[in-house]
């Protein structure tokens, strides 16, 4: 850090007196997007989380009356529904985790020539749209489906029994839509390891899985890292999943958002949620990152 | 596995050694016993195989057919983490997210060694870099993670000792100096080193024992003054050093020497120095390094009738470019003693000789064999 500050500094003083301003210029649309998309609709969201109905009592109508206490009520209104959100979330990322990591494995080390084409596989259901991949989903899970009719025959699944519109239902989802954004950074920060660190971990007496445990997977990290804020963030917020896959004892914080906006029209509790969801997704992240220490990883 | 590296001590023995890469034959039915203890340097071109066997010896490469023994036990086949061998890798294959410390105790960790802080410590301390133990591989200079990548290895105390090209990366100053300190290293350890370059001085400055590889077979084993004044074939004698091979024929003999017709001039072979194997029409190559020649201080050998065509001042000596009168430029070195100073570029001069430092090569030999390689780096 100290050498790039100081080069900078060179930079400048070489530049002498005159900075040119283009790259502040070309900043500008950039920061008007944002400032128009992001910054402002923040903005508004945080004044419409602490405003109350307006006396009038039209439906939709509120006036701001900075009431913090919309907070606690949207909580203890929604409690189960965050918890189940981080859960199913957790339980998601662990999945596509466990999924990705092999799959990553091979396309980066064993794959030889078929690199290339195992990666546009990958990528391949993005061109669909995603709610067709989850109403998919529903036909796979279904009760004349080949997953039902595999586990009836094993006896794992009773006679009356079914998958669809459950918390299974909406995990499995979930791991599925979100596999890509685990395998990509995994396979990147896989395929960066160079093969004679693993050569030489093996010639100082580290058998295969030692030399995973000590070198693959510690160098794997960032992708780690990158692969599980992926899948988590996106889908402690979904609501397609648990709408499309799951029934009403499924429902995640994203459904009771959705349905305070459209169906309620309690913009303020709508609001104070996503705040409140926003804030427990940063608090996570930044003790997760903390924990793992990806900055002291090359 | 638990004492792998302390089991077995003893002579490396490679028995008709073979490995197939499809249709290309690396190494070509390759033997040799490299004595306990001894620093052995395999020299070669990029593409002769010495990396492959290098390779093979670590158990990271699966021979196509032979033997690899280290003392009696048999390890053709062992897995590398159960082989009492260690690798400095070319690009020194440090572990980027340990520290420097970690990095040297891996080995001893992984056999579950008692006392790996007071061997780190000692073995980073032999070489120099005890202060550098919390670092990170990133920021240590090349010639430090040289070091390290050394101190990994050698804390092991391996039977067996692989380095792999291992002052490649490093600028010629640096390297000049790594290679006194590696060789001062081995006698410190007393390991079996086996190094494997294509810098022919490299090789001759570290290793007891060179073997010259090309195309996946040893065309000569032996010391680096042997193998240097004694080159056997033209592979040897144009890729360590330099060499002038001039086409001849075997007239007569005199005694213990040949008498050999080099283009009218008659030249003296001692006939322990005619190495050659084929003696089709008694036709040789007659051989003399340029340092062996002086110019116009008569001796038994001689050919004259030569032209400077270039002159390039070295330092410690001088390099003439002489055009015999058949065509053929001869290099010759003369020391800068002053006896030389006064040749200049188009004069005629006699190059002679004494005959004990001639050698003699087979005649249908390609005259350029070894020369036109390029030993760029792998």
């Amino acid at each position: 850090m100290a050498f790039v500050a100081a080069v900078a500094k060179r930079s400048g003083n070489v530049r002498g007196i005159k900075r040119p301003s283009t790259p502040y210029l070309l900043l500008i649309p950039g920061i008007a997007w944002l400032f128009m998309f992001f910054i402002y609709p923040l903005i508004n969201l945080a004044s419409t989380s602490t405003q109350t109905p307006a006396a009038s009592g039209e439906v939709g109508a509120y006036v701001q009356t900075f009431r913090f206490a919309n907070y606690i009520d949207a909580f203890s209104g929604a409690r189960d529904q965050f918890l189940r959100s981080i859960v199913y979330a957790l339980i998601a990322t662990l999945l596509a985790l466990a999924i990705s990591y092999p799959l990553a494995y091979a396309i980066a080390f064993k794959s030889g020539k078929w690199k290339n084409l195992l990666l546009v596989l990958v990528v391949a259901p993005f061109f669909t749209s995603f709610l067709l991949r989850t109403v998919a989903w529903k036909q796979i899970l279904g009760n004349e489906g080949p997953v039902v009719a595999v586990l009836k025959f094993l006896h794992i699944l009773g006679p009356q029994s079914g998958l669809t519109a459950s918390a299974f239902a909406v995990v499995t989802g979930m791991t599925y839509n979100f596999l890509p954004f685990m395998t990509l950074p995994l396979y990147a920060s896989l395929e960066r390891i160079d093969p004679r660190t693993l050569e030489a971990s093996s010639d100082l007496y580290a058998n295969g899985i030692t030399t995973f445990r000590k070198v693959t997977f510690p160098l794997s990290l960032p992708g780690v890292v990158a692969g599980t804020l992926l899948t988590f963030i996106p889908a402690a917020g979904d609501y397609i999943n648990a709408t499309l896959l799951g029934n009403p004892r499924t429902k995640m914080i994203g459904n009771v958002i959705e349905a305070r906006f459209f169906d309620i029209v309690d913009y303020p509790t709508a609001a104070a949620l996503s705040f409140m969801l926003m804030a427990a997704i940063l608090i996570m992240v930044m003790v997760y990152v903390r924990r793992a220490g990806t900055e002291e990883l090359v | 596995m638990a004492d792998a590296a302390a089991s077995t001590k003893g002579d490396l023995t490679l028995s008709n050694l073979v490995k197939e890469f499809g249709d290309f034959r690396a190494v070509d039915d390759l033997s040799l016993v490299i004595p306990e203890g001894s620093f052995f340097a395999l020299l070669g071109p990029s593409g002769c195989g010495k990396t492959t066997t290098l390779r093979m010896i670590a158990g990271l490469e699966e021979p196509t057919s032979g033997k690899i023994a280290i003392g009696p036990t048999d390890i053709t086949y062992a897995k590398p983490y159960a082989r009492p061998v260690n690798t400095v890798f070319q690009n020194y294959a440090l572990f980027p997210h340990l520290t420097i410390f970690e990095n040297v105790a891996f080995g001893l960790r992984r056999r579950g060694v008692k006392d790996v802080k007071e061997q780190v410590t000692k073995v980073l301390e032999l070489v120099e870099l005890a202060h550098l133990a919390a670092r990170k591989p990133v920021q240590l200079s090349g010639g430090q993670q040289q070091r390290i990548a050394v101190a990994r290895a050698i804390v092991n105390r391996p039977a067996l000792l692989l380095l792999d090209e291992p002052l490649g990366a490093l600028d010629l100053k640096l390297r000049r100096q790594m290679q006194i300190e590696l060789k001062w290293i081995q006698t410190e350890v007393g390991l079996t080193f086996v190094h494997v370059t294509h810098d022919q001085e490299e090789a001759m400055t570290m290793a007891d024992t060179i073997a010259v590889m090309n195309e996946g077979r040893i065309e000569q084993m032996g010391t680096p003054v042997e193998l240097y004044e004694s080159p056997k074939t033209v592979f040897v004698a144009n890729f360590l050093g330099q060499s002038n091979l001039v086409k001849g024929k075997v007239e007569s003999t005199n005694g213990d020497d040949l008498l050999v017709n080099v283009h009218g001039n008659r030249i003296v072979v001692p006939a322990n120095r005619d190495f050659s194997t084929d003696n089709h029409e008694r036709s040789v190559l007659i051989g003399i390094r340029p340092e062996k020649i002086s110019i116009e201080h008569p001796e038994a050998n001689t050919l004259g009738g030569g032209v400077i065509t270039d002159i390039s001042f070295v330092g410690v000596s001088t390099q003439f470019q002489i055009q015999m009168p058949w065509g053929q430029e001869l290099a010759v070195f003369e020391q800068n003693d002053g006896g030389a100073s006064h040749l200049q570029k188009g004069d005629t001069v006699s190059l002679s000789w004494k005959p004990q430092f001639t050698f003699a090569l087979d005649g249908t030999a390609d005259i350029d064999a070894g020369t036109s390689v390029n030993p760029e780096e792998e």
